[in-house]
């Protein structure tokens, strides 16, 4: 592995986890759209500052994208508090419209510069260690790793200091009130966040694979925790290996990294979703199949405790009568009368008879009295 | 100005651009009011984004760039990313927003990778797909607009035929349930128009902005109208007009994408139908909230004059403005309502900076704030 090889994938795995942490909360939230709408309108505010600064590296480009979100989601606000428009149409209207308006000057007047539209939705991860941060003649490593380690650590900073605050208000918006904290301020500075996180990163990947960075980790560590320190954890995990993978697909298939390293994402999450130990799909077939057998076991053993002793019972307490009553294929009712004879809770009498045990009988008793 | 209208009017090129757009325009605007009255205005979002692994993979798989294999890929791939957001919600149980930004954001990304590949192979027939990201209007032949005009009045016919099951599920859902519809399977045929409307304007204004195409035309017309019928047409009519509008401006510049003009184009008609919309616009609002105001302190200066007049021997007394001023805690403003009061021939300067009820005044003061029609022994 090469050392560019390797300022890339520490770019990347920075970049990730950078967009992670703001993520897990924006996943908490319900505003997991908020962030798509965020990294297409900080685009503006990018282009307008460079017409300003002519200068990429300019740190105004940052606060002025900052404040373009900002003013992104007071705007998507205020039109939701004009009550003509609900709160997925406005989101809707907005950003398409800033995101036009910027795509439109760049396209207009800014067509040569390094600020090209293509760039707008690949991003330069690939490239980016060949802009290097030099102080005083020694070489300190790509430029954009020091913008984004930077950013990472004012997310951890602002985590560490506002935990109780975002957690309260995340969960329960009416205690966070009740307690105090104003709602409208975490909004607006937890926003800020995502907006500066969002300007850092877009640079690198591009502003719609942004959104695969903050949403998919996340959700894929809500599936498999339902603890928000261990959630935090797992998204910071599960987006450095979604870097790190999406790194080695890029560079097996020849492709584009930031697009590599969002299908990563798509496919931790998949995994995540298929096979979550609680949540998983697997896990819930698995335990509907279960419940499905243990219950049909317990409706087997009162099926018998009712017959047993009358007159139907050498007809009604056998095992091919069961396809008849309780409408089970016979292997069905074969696995049935399996697992409750395991369990002993009857026995295999002559021919197909099935007969309770004492256990089997206390079973069913205690079912029906419940 | 001529130059711009004779081409307008006579280039065939810009005709059949602008003929395209329109067609677009109303199709995505007619099936986008059902997206936003079901709040479902950010799947549009995820549907367009999702589409274009399928344009790429159409392209890799067939080796051919006309239009209609790329459409029916992109309709495919968008159509599976609404079953996988449909999945994502009903199988993680995750909320939905969550759904869209993960398959809006992975499927582009995919798509992403898809195009690299496209770009690698050493065709010049590759050329062409990119216009799929931003919209080229430029780069639409007539068989295109064809298909536009014919996919799209496909679609918009279906939409005539399940008329009242799109309806009735789009404001009741659980009401349609009840009447024994096949709900599942109608939302099934609403969503997949939607995705034909979505993906058949991704030449023209691209995948990163057509699903403001789809939003806005609807968020304006809901603001002139209140029946779904007349609203459909409205947003139609809007959406065709946003199209030729954009291709207009688009076609002016060179090297101007046409998605992102569009967009401004549909972004500005949205403005102007907020504030100036007869009824729920903003400015009537705002008319509508002074008036009442006026009304109102013109009122309470009514009831003042009749306190007075109730309190002196001579009803028809006049009663110095200064008075009536103090009466209202020194509010500003007093004389514009006794002008109101005297257009309405309820109260009468009797001499200057001296106001008094008239007989019609009195009467309305009482039958007003005293509920009683009868006259004041």
């Amino acid at each position: 592995m090469s050392g560019l090889d390797f300022e890339i994938q520490l770019l990347a795995v920075v970049v990730s986890v950078a967009c992670a942490l703001p993520g897990v909360f924006l996943v908490l939230r319900r505003m997991a759209l908020l962030s798509d709408a965020i990294s297409h309108s900080i685009l503006l505010g990018i282009v307008l500052a460079f017409f300003w600064v002519q200068d990429l590296n300019s740190p105004i480009l940052i606060l002025a994208a900052a404040a373009t979100g900002l003013l992104m989601v007071a705007m998507v606000e205020a039109l939701h508090a004009t009550r003509r428009v609900k709160e997925d149409a406005a989101i809707a209207l907005v950003f398409p419209a800033l995101f036009s308006l910027a795509v439109l000057l760049i396209s207009r007047y800014a067509g040569n510069v390094h600020l090209d539209v293509d760039a707008v939705l690949l991003g330069e991860i690939a490239f980016a260690p060949f802009r290097r941060l030099e102080v005083a003649g020694h070489d300190l490593g790509p430029r954009s790793l020091w913008t984004m380690g930077g950013i990472l650590a004012l997310n951890l900073l602002f985590m560490l200091a506002f935990y109780k605050e975002l957690k309260v208000s995340t969960f329960d918006a009416g205690l966070a009130a009740a307690m105090g904290f104003s709602p409208v301020l975490i909004q607006y500075a937890f926003m800020g966040l995502v907006s500066v996180t969002a300007v850092g990163a877009f640079d690198a990947v591009g502003s719609i694979l942004v959104v695969a960075l903050m949403i998919a980790p996340p959700a894929s560590a809500r599936l498999l925790t339902d603890r928000l320190p261990l959630m935090i954890g797992l998204s910071a995990l599960l987006a450095a290996i979604s870097a790190i993978s999406g790194f080695w697909i890029a560079r097996g298939l020849d492709a584009s990294i930031a697009g590599s390293m969002a299908t990563a994402a798509g496919l931790v999450f998949l995994l995540s979703m298929l096979l979550a130990p609680d949540r998983g799909v697997v896990a819930s077939l698995l335990r509907r199949r279960r419940q499905k057998v243990s219950f049909a076991r317990l409706m087997l053993t009162i099926h018998l405790l009712n017959h047993e002793n009358s007159p139907a019972a050498p007809e009604e307490n056998r095992l091919g009568h069961l396809s008849v009553h309780l409408r089970w294929s016979p292997e069905f009712a074969r696995q049935v009368a399996d697992r409750a004879e395991r369990d002993g809770l009857l026995d295999r009498g002559e021919g197909d008879r099935l007969h309770l045990t004492p256990l089997g009988r206390e079973a069913a008793r205690h079912f029906m009295a419940r | 100005m001529l130059e711009a209208l004779q081409v307008f009017l006579f280039d065939y090129t810009f005709r059949t651009v602008a003929l395209g757009a329109a067609a677009l325009g109303a199709v995505a605007g007619a099936l986008g009011c059902f997206a936003v009255l079901r709040r479902q205005s950010l799947l549009g979002d995820a549907i367009a984004h999702a589409a274009l692994p399928g344009i790429g993979l159409a392209f890799l798989l067939t080796g051919s760039r006309a239009t209609p294999v790329l459409v029916l890929g992109a309709a495919l791939a968008g159509w599976i990313g609404t079953l996988a957001v449909m999945g994502i919600v009903r199988g993680a149980r995750l909320p939905e927003d969550t759904a869209l930004g993960i398959v809006l954001s992975v499927f582009f990304g995919f798509g992403l990778v898809i195009l690299t590949f496209v770009q690698r192979l050493p065709l010049a027939s590759q050329a062409g797909l990119e216009t799929f990201l931003w919209g080229q209007a430029a780069t639409l032949m007539a068989a295109d607009v064809q298909m536009i005009i014919i996919v799209g009045a496909g679609a918009l016919a279906l939409l005539a035929l399940f008329w009242k099951e799109f309806k009735v599920l789009s404001f009741d859902g659980a009401f349609a349930a009840s009447l024994g519809m096949p709900v599942r399977r109608v939302e099934f045929l609403l969503t997949s128009l939607l995705v034909v409307a979505i993906v058949l304007g991704l030449q023209t204004v691209g995948v990163v902005l057509m699903s403001a195409l789809v939003v806005a035309p609807a968020a304006a017309a809901r603001q002139w109208v209140d029946s779904l019928g007349l609203m459909v047409l409205l947003a139609a009519a809007l959406g065709a007009l946003a199209g030729v509008v954009g291709v207009g401006f688009s076609s002016a510049g060179s090297g101007i994408p046409t998605g992102p003009v569009i967009v401004l184009v549909a972004s500005a008609i949205v403005g102007i139908s907020l504030l100036a919309a007869p009824g729920r616009g903003l400015l009537a609002e705002l008319v509508r909230q002074r008036r009442v105001g006026r009304r109102i302190r013109a009122d309470a200066v009514l009831a003042d004059l009749y306190a007075l007049a109730m309190q002196h021997e001579d009803r028809r007394y006049g009663h110095p403005v200064a008075t009536l001023r103090t009466m209202r805690h020194g509010e500003v403003g007093i004389e514009r309502s006794l002008e109101t009061l005297a257009e309405q021939g309820w109260a009468r300067e009797l001499k200057p900076g001296s106001w008094g009820l008239t007989p019609e005044g009195e009467k309305r003061a009482r039958t007003r704030f005293l509920d009683q029609d009868a006259e004041h022994p």
